[in-house]
């Protein structure tokens, strides 16, 4: 019945966590939200989403933690890492550990996030 | 006089780095001459009154000493100057990471009253929103060019080699700045190579470098026609981009220094307040880190030709 698309956000930033959610209802999709990283692994494996925006440095579990034990439990959802750390060294922890896509949050607009999230989606 | 320069050789640079006397090797140094030659006249003279060689073994030992003591005070104070270099590097890089989070909340928040501006925004409103965000991109800017600072600084300026269109980058940075050319009264006059070929580079920092040479073409054009050529030529095993302008040029004096970290020439800083002097240190540091080459040609009055070379990728 219902095929809005499902999108979890991860991030401990009020103000971000705000934002995205904002936009994402916005633009007629299903969120759901944790505030660290733990609530997002749970919500990730019960909820099934069909993408996952995750930030790297999150209380209680970082995002590379949820990452990877979200791939050890066999999951597939793709997932775009939002954070603000931009060493090369981190990207590619991030895409080894099997994220989708990585993003830098000060680099990007709002649009340009969104942009990415319906690429990722349609390929999928 | 002689004051003066035992000051300025000596002590000058401790007293500016905040390092105590005897944490100052300028000055450790001077000590250890002193003592040096005392001791050798010491010895010189307790040879020549007693003839006893247990003293002389006594005495300089003693003075050996005093000028080991000295001068592992004089490593220390090295490691001092080392250690407060690393912890500025690493000072640089954690306040930079703590200042993005916030501004990615400005940008996102003034984004989402953006994206509504045509239900309640007057114009000035959406106007000065725009500032808001121009400012705030300003800024995330200002913090990217520290963070690669204290990256090449560092030695983990580490780039990804990829398989990079230059064109399309081009292209695209042209149309970000083509309204800031406008607003100059700068003329844009691109012409690219047909067949460039491709290059390996890192995409992001080689866009930042076309960014940087074509904002400051038309940041320092100077007259009030300025016509900015900026072409992409393939020549053979190099893709070479220039951006030439008709603008102020750099003085003689000031073109050895152009690269250096924090320097902007006399004559644009009196003109733009805006700049930090770190864009041209850090195109540097890119492009030849993506094995090529970058340099200029300038006169003052005249105008400056900028140029980066990057290796062609042959298949």
């Amino acid at each position: 019945m219902d095929n809005k698309k499902k999108i979890l956000v991860v991030e401990d930033e009020a103000t971000l966590q705000k934002a995205l959610n904002d936009v994402l209802v916005q633009e007629g999709y299903n969120v759901l939200s944790a505030l660290d990283g733990m609530l997002g692994l749970d919500l990730a494996l019960k909820e099934k989403p069909d993408l996952i925006l995750l930030d790297v440095i999150l209380p209680k579990m970082d995002g590379f933690e949820v990452l990877k034990k979200l791939r050890e439990n066999d999951s597939q959802i793709p997932i775009i890492i939002l954070t603000n750390l931009s060493d090369i060294s981190d990207i590619q922890k991030a895409l080894d550990l099997g994220a989708t896509t990585y993003l830098v949050k000060a680099d990007f607009h709002l649009d340009d996030v969104l942009k990415k999230i319906k690429e990722t989606l349609s390929k999928n | 006089m002689i004051n003066k320069i035992i000051y300025k050789v000596f002590f000058k640079d401790c007293r500016e780095n905040n390092l105590g006397l005897w944490q100052c090797p300028g000055f450790l140094f001077l000590m250890m001459g002193f003592i040096n030659i005392a001791s050798m006249l010491g010895v010189y003279v307790i040879v020549r009154e007693y003839n006893v060689p247990e003293l002389v073994v006594f005495s300089v030992s003693a003075v050996s000493v005093i000028i080991f003591s000295i001068g592992s005070s004089a490593i220390n104070g090295f490691q001092q100057i080392a250690k407060a270099n690393k912890m500025k590097s690493e000072f640089v890089s954690i306040a930079s990471h703590q200042l993005k989070a916030p501004l990615s909340g400005m940008r996102w928040a003034t984004d989402i009253l953006l994206r509504d501006k045509n239900k309640c925004l007057s114009d000035k409103q959406a106007e000065y929103l725009k500032d808001i965000q121009e400012n705030t991109s300003r800024m995330i800017r200002l913090i990217n060019d520290l963070l690669d600072v204290s990256r090449i600084e560092s030695g983990k300026m580490d780039i990804g080699l990829q398989t990079v269109d230059l064109s399309g980058i081009l292209k695209t940075v042209i149309k970000e700045l083509s309204s800031f050319a406008l607003a100059n009264n700068a003329e844009l006059v691109v012409s690219v190579d047909k067949d460039l070929g491709s290059v390996k580079t890192d995409s992001i920092r080689i866009k930042m470098v076309m960014q940087n040479f074509i904002d400051n073409a038309i940041k320092y054009i100077g007259s009030e026609n300025g016509i900015i050529k900026i072409s992409l030529k393939n020549k053979g095993d190099e893709v070479v981009f220039t951006v030439e302008d008709n603008g102020s040029g750099i003085p003689e004096k000031d073109q050895k220094k152009i690269f250096d970290k924090f320097f902007r020439s006399g004559n644009i800083a009196k003109k733009q307040t805006i700049g930090t002097g770190l864009g041209l240190y850090i195109a540097k540091a890119a492009v030849e880190s993506s094995n090529g080459s970058i340099g200029f040609e300038s006169k003052e009055k005249k105008g400056s030709i900028f140029w980066f070379r990057l290796p062609a990728r042959n298949s």
